[in-house]
Formats: structure tokens, C-alpha cells, sequence
């Protein structure tokens, strides 16, 4: 296990995507020590900024208040990234496998355009979770991405495949854009859920204020909400699906677009 | 001074095949000896006059547009890091200036010819022409939309028109005239297109594209333009295009013209799924027009970027595509659009496109008359014209490209029956002689005495890939080593070709009124002052004929 512990709060923010399992896999401990990091403008190596303990592992431990350390663990394929305390923004981005579990909070653009792989937030997240950089066509093609507090905007922007689950409320423009792939909501969103829609599933657990160009469809309990509760609660998070409980509202859209996406709001018995 | 020694020179404006000998360079001049200074050791290269690109888009408003509408682009772009004498920035399919010549220069390209600038953005343009470093430029301006000109072509008043062309292109500090879709972009902004010759042009009452087309040109060889009119035929990209071409060479009526990216003019088929190369059609009436040039405007798969003043045609673009779409209202002069690209090996359509530009090159057999572009970036960025170099003399490697293709595509193309290869002779005229002589730039292009010491020196022997012309060992730009062993090791400024044709300077007591009607800036802030243009070369035009 490889173990890097912050020495001190940083003044500026640290662009440092070298903290990965794929780098520093093989790497020896000296090696470790001396790979670049951007403090600000100025380059670094990791070992001005964390204390570094261990080499060549896939596992990498990351302590200390890591709330201005962007770009953690991005690409990353394989291995296991802990972090112990908070992580900042694009934690994840581009990561195609592997797993990322973080014990406070993170920044924007957790996950940003992964394509494999899981993250684990037990604290809150920022906005743009799994979405499209800007300009991209497509956000997140795979993967799962667990928050268990609230999240900010554009949760899933632009996200063409894989799960997001956030336990807290989202903020505004959950699913913008979004092309594919699952977001569950288990305690509601804020405004503009599902705009510019195109296909995909957004699930809340909790009513929310739903767009004029998203229409009710029907009330039933679809059968793929069982696979989608029985994953996320390998991952700690109750979905409910079964009918003695209740049923799932669902509204298409959205039609501004014009889309053929869907939006399911639980309605407990 | 500098002597090259030992190579294998090329030198098709002088009729110089593959001869081994000395160039001499003075002065930044190639001269015929010279004593003492430095001598490169060329043995075993092949030693070229300096590339020239007739037609790319390099610089100004359209550019920046489409740079900022593909931030994702600009995020996976080569990075070019600041070295003590170069500046940073970044590659991809719409380089920043500094790297536009930096790539340029390190595929042994010279001078270059920005396509498309309108007067009301011509500021900018030169501003950044001048932040390209190392290769030379000229420019030339959008007229074939300009309302104020076609006014006065709908009224037939063609000594005024003559003489607004002449202060517009004085005003813009530019080297040439190019029309785009003539016609069309004006009727663009009443939501329409002009993709039919003889037709009036929308709002107007007996305007049509074809009396653009011959009306322009005229006015192009009354005021002596060393460059005939850079023609962007109408009806684009449209299957069925060629007959709208065959007619545009035939509204010349046997005037000058230069016809830009000519593959995208050169569609059989109705439709389409029955669209087909029409390169034979276009290259059999283009033969018989010995007044016509014209530059290839090949594609290649993989990304690019669709930058024009064709507005209609990149809505029409978008909506086939749904990619996303820019577009740009140019007040009274044209229009822009932007629809990022990719050309597909699989696709039926992409793989007759990549076959048309190559077939151009090969079916012509005047290579003084048919010059390798990509316009780019629309068919893909001007740093593969090595890719293209490579199917065009390699006919066993061309054939195994086009067996790959979907069947579909093998039989709407005649590209695999072809057996011309390309000599490094004939290379060097699509590259270098003829685009030179078409823009009537008589010191590039060629090693003589007295031409521009701009000398490109490659290895004779293939790169790991197949292809020459990909790492020259040598660049020699107005007589100085701007690169050395595959590097850029100096960097200096390139000048900027202007003309300033002979015209009756009363006619701003004209254009005044008129422009400050309708134009939204002040008609004394139109005009791109002389200082802007950094080392300006300015052709003074003899009195129009």
C-alpha cells in the first residue's frame, strides 16, 4: 500500500493527476517522492507537498484536507484510491476503471467523463458529477458514481451510459443534456430536472418540480428498477421497487428538445 | 551566406529533375556562387523550393469563432511549450498563430494564402498574420456577397464597381479577391441559398450567381490582380454538384479564376444515397478551361473542422450531421459558419469524398493547374498533406486504402483503376512551383537566381510510416535555418503580400453615404491602417485596363 499523508494546508490550488494507482504502480518509493505536481504555476514534486509512505501498489491512501488537490486519480484504470478526507475538483475525471472511495467531501467534476469504474462519496459532492466537459458531446459513458450527501448542478450533464446515485438533494439542471444512462435522486432536486432531455432515466425517491415539457405517462413499477435497487444497495443506498410498497410516476421529455427521456417519481402506497 | 551542397534538387519552374548540384544563398536570395559562410552537406536528400499553400485558413474572425466553439478540441491539442525563442501554444485542427507557423515551417512550408477575410474583420486577421511566425502570407478578401458591389453589378455599373473593388481591397490590405458561394451568402440572410446559376439572386431582380461569377472576374483582370479570382463555386458539398461547376467555368467565359477545394465540387448522383465521384466530369471540362486553376481540397479521415463563409451550406451541414453549428453575420460583406467534422472510413459518402480529392490530383494531368490542398481545416489540418503525398506516388499503397473502403463506396469511385504515381518532380510543382505561379509570387516557388532563399530539404529515403515530406532535415526561410535536424531552431518573421490597385480615389465620396447608412461602425474606422500590416511588401497596380 502506498500511503501519502498532506503535510500542511495548501495556499493555492495543487494539479497533481499523478496521484493514480496506474502511476505509481510500479514505481519505486523514490520515484513516488519525486513525480510532478503544479502548486499554482510552479512545479513540485509530491513529496514537497505530502509525506509519502510505501511503493509499488495498486492501493493508494490519500490523508489530510485534500480539498484544493485537483485531479486525483484521473484515467485512472485499476486499483484502489482512498481518501481520507476531502478531495478536490476533478477527482476521477476520465477514469476507466478501479475504485475511488472518499470519506468527506469533493469538488466539481467528480468523475467527469469516466467511462468504467466506481466512486464512493460519503460526504457531499460538488456540481457536474459524471457530466461533459464543456464543449464535449458526451459525459460519462460507464461506471458508477455513489454520493451519499447532496450534489451540486448539472448532476449527470450530458451522461450517456452508467449510474449515478446521490442520497441528498441535487441542485438545478439534474440530467441536463443527458443522452443515456440512470441518475437516482433519493431525496429530490431543485429546479430543472431532466432539461434538453434526451434519453436516459431520472429516478427520485422525493416530488420535484417538474418542467412544463415533461408529460405523465404512466404509473407502474418497471422491472429494471429491481437491477438498479439490487446494485445500489451492494453500495449502501435503499431503492425501493417492489409493488406492496408503491409505484413510480413517469413523465417522458423532454419535449423542448424534442426527447425520449424519462423521469420516475416514487409515489409510496 | 549559404551553400547547399550535394542534394538532389528539385526545381520544376526551372525544369531542374533530380539533378545534384549547389544551391547558393545570399542575401536571403538564391544567387548563383557564393564565397566562404556556411555550407549544409545535402548528401543523399532531396533539396525542394519551400512549400506554398494556395488555400488554408490560418487567421481571423472564423477561425477564433470555431476555436472557441470546440473548447474539447483545444483540451487534446499538441502543446507546444515556450522555449527561449519560441512561444507556446497549441496544434490540433485550428492551431494557435505561433504554432500555425511553426508547423508550417516543420513540413517545409513557406508562404501561405489565408483564403477568407472580410474587411470589417481584416484588423484581426493581420494582427494575427502577424503573430504567425516564419512563413510568408498573403490574404484575400470576400467580395462575391458584398451588397455595396453587388448593388452596383445589378445596376450594371461596372467602372464604380471596379473602382469600389479597388478601394475595398486597399482598404483590407489584401492580396486578392475570393468569391463564395456567390450569391448565396447574401441570400442566406433572407434564409435562402443561390445554388442555381442563372437564377436571380434573392433580393435581387436580375442579379444571378453566374453574372457575380463573370462580373467579378472582369473587374479581377481589369485591375491586373497578379491573382485571378479565387472561386468558391456555388452549390457546395450537394450531390449533383458537378453540373453547377461545369457551368461556373462556363460563366467565366474564358476569364481568369483560381477554383478553391475543388472536391467539394465535384459530386455525381441525384441524391444522397446515389451520390458518386464526379472527378472524371470535373477534370475532362476543366481541361478544356486553360484559363482555370484550382486546388484539390482532398479530405482525409479522421477529425476536422468546416470553417467557411458558406453559411447556407453549414446549416445545411449541421442539420445532416447534428453536430453543432456556428454561425456568424458579417453585416453587409458575408456570412460564416462552423460544424465540426469527422470523415469516416466507414461511411459511404466520407469514403467517396477522400477518393474525389485524390482522383482530382491524379486524372489532371497538368499538375501546373491542380495544387494540393486540404482547405484546411475543412478537410482535414494542413499538417497531413505527408498522408496525402504518400497515396499520390504510391499507387500499390492507394489501392490496398481503397479496398478497404465499404463496397458501397468502390463502386462510386474510380480511384482503384488509376495507375498514376507522382514523381518528386511533379510534388514539387503541387506544392510549391504551381501554387507560386498562380498567385503570381514570382520569387517563391522556385531555386533560380533571385528567387526567396525558401529551400525545404528532406530525406530521400521514406519515414518509418512510408512517407516523405513528413521531418524535413533542413528549412531554409528567406535564407536563414529555421530548422535543423527535424527542429525548429530559429525563429523569424514572415512579410505579408499586399496590393494596392490603381482606383479614383473620389469614389469614398461614394462609399461614405452608403456606408454609413448601413454599416454599424463609422466608415473612417473601416479601413485597416498600413502600420497594422507588419512587414508589408506592396505590388502598386498599373492604371486598370
Amino acid at each position: 500500500m502506498i500511503r501519502l499523508v498532506l503535510r500542511e494546508p495548501l495556499p493555492v490550488p495543487l494539479e497533481a493527476e499523478v496521484l493514480s494507482p496506474d502511476v505509481m504502480a510500479t514505481l519505486a518509493h523514490d520515484a513516488i517522492r519525486a513525480l510532478p505536481v503544479f502548486l499554482g504555476k510552479h512545479r513540485r514534486r509530491v513529496d514537497d507537498c505530502f509525506r509519502v509512505e510505501g511503493e509499488k501498489s495498486d492501493e493508494v491512501t490519500i490523508e489530510g484536507d485534500a480539498s484544493r488537490v485537483k485531479w486525483i486519480g484521473r484515467g485512472m484504470s485499476r486499483g484502489r484510491l482512498t481518501i481520507a478526507g476531502n478531495a478536490g475538483m476533478h477527482l476521477g475525471a476520465y477514469m476507466s476503471g478501479g475504485a475511488i472511495e472518499v470519506s468527506g467531501d469533493t469538488g466539481d467534476w467528480l468523475g467527469a467523463e469516466m467511462s468504467g469504474g466506481l466512486i464512493r462519496v460519503r460526504g457531499n459532492a460538488g456540481g457536474q458529477v459524471g457530466a461533459a466537459y464543456r464543449g464535449s458531446p458526451k459525459g460519462m459513458t460507464d461506471g458508477t458514481i455513489v454520493i451519499d450527501g447532496t450534489a451540486g448542478l448539472e448532476v449527470g450533464m450530458r451522461m450517456k451510459r452508467g449510474t449515478i446515485a446521490v442520497g441528498g438533494q441535487v441542485r438545478d439542471f439534474a440530467g441536463l443534456q443527458m443522452l443515456g444512462g440512470t441518475i437516482v435522486l433519493r431525496a429530490g432536486a431543485e429546479l430543472r430536472t431532466g432539461a434538453w432531455m434526451m434519453r436516459g432515466t431520472i429516478v427520485s425517491l422525493e416530488p420535484i418540480p417538474m418542467l412544463p415539457t415533461f408529460a405523465p405517462a404512466a404509473e407502474y413499477n418497471p422491472t429494471f428498477m429491481r437491477l438498479v435497487a439490487r446494485h445500489l444497495s451492494r453500495l449502501g443506498h435503499r431503492v425501493p421497487a417492489a409493488e406492496a410498497e408503491g409505484a413510480y410516476l413517469r413523465y417522458t421529455g423532454d419535449a423542448a428538445v424534442p426527447g425520449k427521456g424519462e423521469i420516475l417519481v416514487w409515489r409510496p402506497r | 551566406m549559404l551553400r547547399i551542397t550535394g542534394g538532389t534538387i528539385y526545381d520544376p519552374a526551372n525544369g531542374v529533375d533530380g539533378v545534384v548540384r549547389d544551391v547558393c544563398i545570399a542575401a536571403g536570395k538564391v544567387v548563383a556562387d557564393v564565397e566562404g559562410g556556411r555550407t549544409i552537406d545535402a548528401t543523399g536528400t532531396i533539396v525542394l523550393p519551400g512549400g506554398v499553400d494556395v488555400h488554408t485558413h490560418v487567421a481571423g474572425g472564423a477561425l477564433n469563432f470555431a476555436r472557441g466553439l470546440m473548447p474539447e478540441k483545444q483540451r487534446v491539442a499538441r502543446k507546444f511549450l515556450r522555449t527561449a525563442d519560441r512561444r507556446g501554444g497549441l496544434g490540433g485542427l485550428t492551431p494557435t498563430t505561433f504554432a500555425t507557423g511553426y508547423l508550417y515551417a516543420g513540413m517545409g512550408w513557406t508562404t501561405v494564402n489565408e483564403a477568407a477575410v472580410p474587411v470589417l474583420s481584416a484588423k484581426h486577421t493581420h494582427e494575427e498574420l502577424r503573430d504567425t511566425p516564419i512563413v510568408d502570407k498573403s490574404c484575400l478578401l470576400l467580395l462575391a456577397n458584398n451588397e455595396i458591389l453587388l448593388d452596383l453589378l445589378e445596376a450594371g455599373e461596372v467602372e464604380r464597381a471596379r473602382d469600389v473593388v479597388g478601394w475595398l481591397l486597399w482598404a483590407a490590405k489584401v492580396y486578392g479577391v475570393k468569391a463564395v458561394n456567390p450569391g448565396g451568402v447574401a441570400a442566406w440572410k433572407w434564409g435562402k441559398n443561390a445554388s442555381v446559376m442563372h437564377e436571380p439572386v434573392e433580393g435581387y431582380e436580375k442579379l444571378t450567381p453566374a453574372m457575380i461569377v463573370s462580373g467579378l472576374a472582369r473587374l479581377v483582370d481589369e485591375l491586373g490582380l497578379p491573382h485571378p479570382m479565387h472561386l468558391h463555386c456555388n452549390n457546395l458539398g450537394n450531390p449533383g454538384n458537378v453540373a453547377t461547376t461545369i457551368e461556373t467555368m462556363q460563366a467565366l467565359e474564358g476569364r481568369r479564376a483560381h477554383l478553391a477545394h475543388l472536391q467539394f465540387h465535384a459530386y455525381g448522383g441525384e441524391n444522397w444515397s446515389t451520390m458518386r465521384s464526379g472527378a472524371a466530369e470535373i477534370v475532362e471540362a476543366f481541361e478544356r478551361h486553360p484559363n482555370l486553376t484550382a486546388d484539390a481540397g482532398a479530405v482525409l479521415f479522421g477529425d476536422a473542422v468546416t470553417v467557411t463563409a458558406d453559411g447556407p451550406w453549414q446549416h445545411m451541414l449541421h442539420q445532416l450531421t447534428g453536430h453543432k453549428w456556428g454561425n456568424l453575420d458579417v453585416e453587409n460583406e458575408t456570412g460564416c459558419g462552423i460544424v465540426p467534422y469527422v470523415y469516416r472510413d466507414r461511411h459511404v459518402v466520407n469514403a467517396v469524398q477522400w477518393a474525389v480529392g485524390l482522383e482530382l490530383l491524379l486524372l489532371t494531368k497538368d499538375p501546373w493547374r491542380m495544387f494540393l490542398t486540404t482547405d484546411h481545416p475543412n478537410g482535414g489540418g494542413f499538417w497531413r498533406y505527408p498522408e496525402i503525398i504518400q497515396l499520390l506516388m504510391d499507387a500499390e499503397f492507394r489501392r490496398a486504402q481503397v479496398r478497404r473502403l465499404p463496397e458501397a463506396a468502390q463502386s462510386r469511385i474510380v480511384l482503384g483503376e488509376i495507375d498514376r504515381e507522382y514523381s518528386v518532380y511533379e510534388v514539387a510543382i503541387i506544392t510549391a512551383a504551381g501554387p507560386a505561379r498562380a498567385l503570381g509570387l514570382t520569387r517563391k516557388g522556385h531555386l533560380g537566381v533571385g528567387a526567396d532563399a525558401d529551400v525545404a530539404i528532406y530525406p530521400s529515403k521514406p519515414d518509418a510510416d512510408g512517407r516523405l515530406f513528413t521531418y524535413p532535415r533542413y528549412v531554409v526561410k528567406g535564407g536563414e535555418i529555421v530548422v535543423e535536424e527535424g527542429e525548429i531552431r530559429q525563429v523569424v518573421d514572415g512579410r505579408e503580400y499586399v496590393v494596392r490597385p490603381a482606383f479614383d480615389a473620389a469614389i469614398e465620396e461614394y462609399l461614405r453615404p452608403v456606408f454609413q447608412k448601413l454599416y454599424t461602425i463609422s466608415f473612417d474606422n473601416y479601413a485597416v491602417e498600413p502600420e497594422r500590416v507588419r512587414d508589408a511588401e506592396i505590388r502598386d497596380l498599373p492604371e486598370p485596363s
